[in-house]
């Protein structure tokens, strides 16, 4: 290159760079002057989530990532207590229900405004019912409305909410046309929290568009969800964070997060690695494998009053596992505690039945099957299957809040079984996307690991989800089983405790599986973080944490 | 020129219609499918049957197809089943992030590369060329991801110097006009937010342009040492030519061909090294979202986005080979 071709290559050099100089500022800066807090302390809790929210209109939401946020910006009619699956009153001061379980009058609590400063009055809480149940076409589609769906039985004419009759502002009376008796637990879902209907309307949160492929998210499940919660959406930067900040009208006191970001991180590693750095404040679902390193850097670690199952599941569509002997061999065989120690994080609940001790129902009466390899050996010889070959299906790629290291549970499972004579075929096979569908899809299973997060303080969320029909998971019918559970769940109110005790006895008596154990899920924070509200149903609302 | 232009852009077609076929065949040929792993523990054969009727994935193949092939044609990529939003928009909201990462890998990859390589065959046979061979025979060989976890490790985590994810750090308010975040800073003159936005390229940029660098590396010093026993060279030299033209003019620029073929083949590469690079990084742009769509068997997102990464890795050599006739002029004239 000449002197020339240099003069050539510079001139457009500093043509950019004048440019760029010249162009500075001449988009509007659109950032507040209050930057990082008016007094210099820390006002902002950032947040890794694993993934992005499916959307921020919790009511099409089910998972975990999505209603993290929603429980910020939205309350329901029904929380819970702080630190409990208890139903305790919320934006529903109290309610009262008729004796044959059909009408329930809802007090509201007075003077809260939604976010777009319209009331929150007994009007709006019927525009919810009635949105709800009025949603057709995509909106009314599984995939979205799963919880209302789940709770009602369907939207539209299968719906079992009737009407809704608002008596005076602050009073709400809704009525069902069949009973549904975990309404008042389910109320406290994320996905019935109450919404502004006039944020509703503008933003067409029911005009879901998409046909025929995957439903598009809507203007308003974009960007303006509108709740009377502690904090009001500002920000979803698409793939990068979701901001929230104070709502300055909420009822109670916000302490001293004045601004939320949740940050997305899909990493487990790359999530501990940020935490380490000081870019964020705290992640949930710890791998149990960190839990002793971060707790020794100082970190503060939260367990999870355990909420979920973890269960080794039996298709009694294949034989012998159809022999009542042979599951019970089974179940003597395996060694839960032993397990639990070296599997499992510390604080794992051992389980007797297939629900946690944390929720309504639990029986202390329940047979129980203590880890006895000898007494095993007798059932097998007894059920004439000494030499027992058998096919284990486990997942793998995956880590659930039950179910943080499938192989090793596996492995500690069948070295159980080996112990007492049963050869075990390993059958592994990736969680995404086959796993579910061979156990739950298809008749070509033995034994299986498997498990479940509560949605809420309910026993049939357990098991019905697991045993309330005749399943390809299970392959067996039997009327008792599912009579028994099926009368707890329309069980009048009163009453409902001790039949759901009574159907878990019914259970275990059959013995369908084996429930292992609910191991706690761990967060973390920085140890700067103060009184993080730690839940079993994961209803974590910032505004009571404060700094150090 | 104009004409190569325009028929390359239409052998764009019947590439986009075989690619669009491939991926449709390969994307359904998967095991499992998209309902499963929306439902997870919720799966029931119920709902998944409601899912797939709803989706059209119950119809024949050649329907689908038929019907994919139709949206494609009105630039209907379709929706993200994980987000819900159009992949089309999904794409253009993340692009500017890999392009931003692509272009500091590359500045990284060529500002070293070529100097090196450069270094290498002038000095062919002495510690600095041995060392250069090592340097990129280590370049090639380590795995991005590995390379970008160290880096990560050490950089970020351990001296703390670099930020450890994420395009941006999360309390950093800033406007985006453009979506690329170096570019917005200066443009609305938060500069604070475009220093920001560059010390988050800086770690993911040098584990993306490892390898580029190496290859470049690798084909300069080839180019050089065989440009510079050419006979043209030893004439000018013999002219008493100035030795830094005879470096620039001579060598240099008639070395450059090859490696800016090069150059244009690892822009390929670097798209494809930005699904570990990003995901290790969690650096928002089509990367790492490729990466999560595989996992949710994220169908349309799949399929529209190597679509379109397969344009733009063909206009990109389009640029290249036009660049050419910038640097051979006898190409030029040949045009």
């Amino acid at each position: 290159m000449r002197l020339g071709s240099l003069r050539r290559l510079g001139a457009p050099v500093a043509l950019v760079a004048a440019g760029a100089v010249a162009l500075s500022g001449c988009v509007a800066s659109e950032r507040g002057e209050e930057g990082s807090g008016g007094d210099g302390g820390k006002d902002t809790f950032v947040f890794a989530a694993s993934a992005e929210p499916s959307t921020l209109d919790p009511a099409f939401a089910t998972d975990g990532e999505s209603f993290r946020v929603a429980r910020q910006i939205f309350e329901g009619l029904v929380g819970v207590e702080p630190g409990t699956a208890e139903p305790a009153p919320l934006l529903a001061e109290d309610w009262d229900i008729s004796d044959d379980g059909l009408e329930y009058t809802f007090h509201l609590v007075e003077g809260v405004t939604f976010h777009d400063g319209t009331d929150f009055d007994a009007e709006a809480v019927c525009a919810n019912f009635d949105r709800w149940r009025d949603w057709t076409g995509l909106a009314a589609h599984e995939n979205l409305s799963y919880y209302y769906k789940a709770v009602f039985g369907g939207t539209g004419e299968d719906s079992k909410y009737d009407s809704c009759e608002a008596t005076d502002a602050a009073t709400a009376v809704v009525t069902l046309n069949a009973p549904v008796p975990e309404l008042i637990a389910a109320l406290s879902l994320p996905s019935l929290s109450m919404q502004s209907p006039t944020a509703l309307e503008e933003y067409g949160a029911d005009d879901v568009q998409g046909t025929e492929d995957a439903p598009q998210l809507t203007e308003y499940g974009q960007a303006h969800p509108t709740g009377t919660g502690p904090y009001k959406f500002v920000e979803w930067a698409s793939g990068e964070s979701v901001t929230l900040e104070a709502n300055e009208d909420y009822r109670d006191e916000i302490l001293d997060v004045k601004r939320i970001i949740f940050t997305t991180i899909a990493d487990g590693t790359a999530r501990r690695q940020a935490l380490e750095a000081g870019d964020i404040d705290g992640y949930d679902l710890v791998a149990p494998a960190d839990v002793a390193a971060l707790e020794e850097a100082g970190f503060t670690l939260h367990n999870r009053p355990a909420f979920n199952i973890l269960y080794l599941g039996m298709n009694q569509a294949a034989e012998p596992l159809d022999d009542p002997l042979v599951r019970q061999a089974i179940t003597h065989a395996i060694d839960k505690e032993g397990l639990a120690q070296s599997t499992l994080p510390e604080g794992t609940e051992i389980a007797t039945q297939f629900i946690p001790s944390t929720v309504m129902g639990y029986s202390e009466d329940v047979a129980t099957y203590d880890y006895d390899p000898e007494l095993a050996m007798d059932l097998l010889e007894q059920a004439g299957a000494e030499d027992l070959e058998i096919e284990f299906n486990y997942p793998t790629e995956v880590s659930r809040p039950y179910m943080p290291d499938p192989a090793a549970i596996f492995e500690a499972i069948s070295a159980d079984l080996e112990e007492v004579g049963i050869t075990v075929t390993a059958t592994p096979e990736p969680w995404s996307p086959t796993y579910i569908d061979t156990i739950q899809g298809g008749e070509n299973h033995g034994l299986h690991l498997l498990g479940w997060t509560g949605d809420y303080n309910d026993t049939y969320n357990f098991i019905g989800t697991f045993f309330g029909s005749k399943s390809l998971e299970w392959g067996f019918d039997d009327a008792e089983v599912f009579e028994a559970i099926d009368d707890a769940r329309n069980a009048p109110l009163e009453e409902q405790e001790a039949a759901y005790q009574h159907a878990n006895e019914v259970l275990m008596d059959f013995l369908p599986g084996v429930p292992i154990a609910s191991p706690v899920p761990t967060l973390v924070v920085a140890s700067d973080v103060v009184d993080y509200p730690i839940s079993p149903v994961q209803d974590e609302v910032y505004h009571t944490i404060t700094f150090e | 020129m104009l004409r190569l232009v325009g028929q390359r852009l239409l052998l764009l077609i019947p590439l986009l219609l075989g690619l669009s076929v491939l991926l449709f065949a390969w994307v359904r040929a998967l095991p499992g499918g998209p309902v499963t792993a929306m439902l997870g523990e919720r799966y029931t054969p119920e709902a998944a049957a409601a899912i797939e009727a709803e989706m059209g994935l119950d119809q024949p193949l050649i329907v689908q197809y038929g019907k994919y092939l139709l949206r494609l044609l009105q630039g209907d990529l379709g929706t993200s089943l994980r987000s819900g939003r159009p992949v089309l928009e999904e794409f253009v909201n993340r692009f500017p992030a890999t392009i931003e990462l692509t272009v500091v890998a590359l500045i990284f990859a060529i500002g070293i590369g070529i100097p090196l390589g450069y270094l290498a065959a002038r000095r062919a046979g002495t510690v600095v060329d041995h060392t250069a061979v090592v340097v990129s025979l280590v370049g090639v060989t380590v795995p991005v991801f590995f390379l970008a976890f160290i880096l990560k490790y050490f950089f970020a985590v351990e001296l703390g110097w670099f930020p450890t994810s994420g395009r941006m750090s999360p309390t950093m308010e800033a406007t985006h006009p453009t979506n690329f975040y170096v570019l917005d800073g200066i443009l609305t003159a938060e500069w604070d937010a475009a220093w920001d936005a560059l010390v988050h390229l800086i770690l993911p940029g040098i584990a993306l342009g490892t390898i580029p660098l190496a290859i470049i590396a690798r084909m300069t010093r080839a180019a050089v040492s065989e440009v510079q026993n050419a006979d043209y060279v030893r004439t000018a030299r013999a002219k008493g030519i100035r030795p830094a033209r005879l470096r620039t003019e001579h060598i240099l620029r008639n070395a450059m061909l090859p490696v800016l073929t090069t150059i244009g083949l690892q822009v390929g590469l670097l798209l494809s090294g930005a699904v570990l690079t990003e995901t290790v990084f969690a650096f928002s742009g089509i990367g790492s979202f490729l990466a999560e769509a595989v996992f949710n068997a994220d169908y349309p997102v799949l399929q529209g986005f190597v679509l379109l990464i397969a344009v733009t890795y063909a206009l990109v050599n389009l640029l290249v080979d036009v660049s050419y006739g910038l640097i051979d002029p006898r190409l030029r004239r040949q045009q």
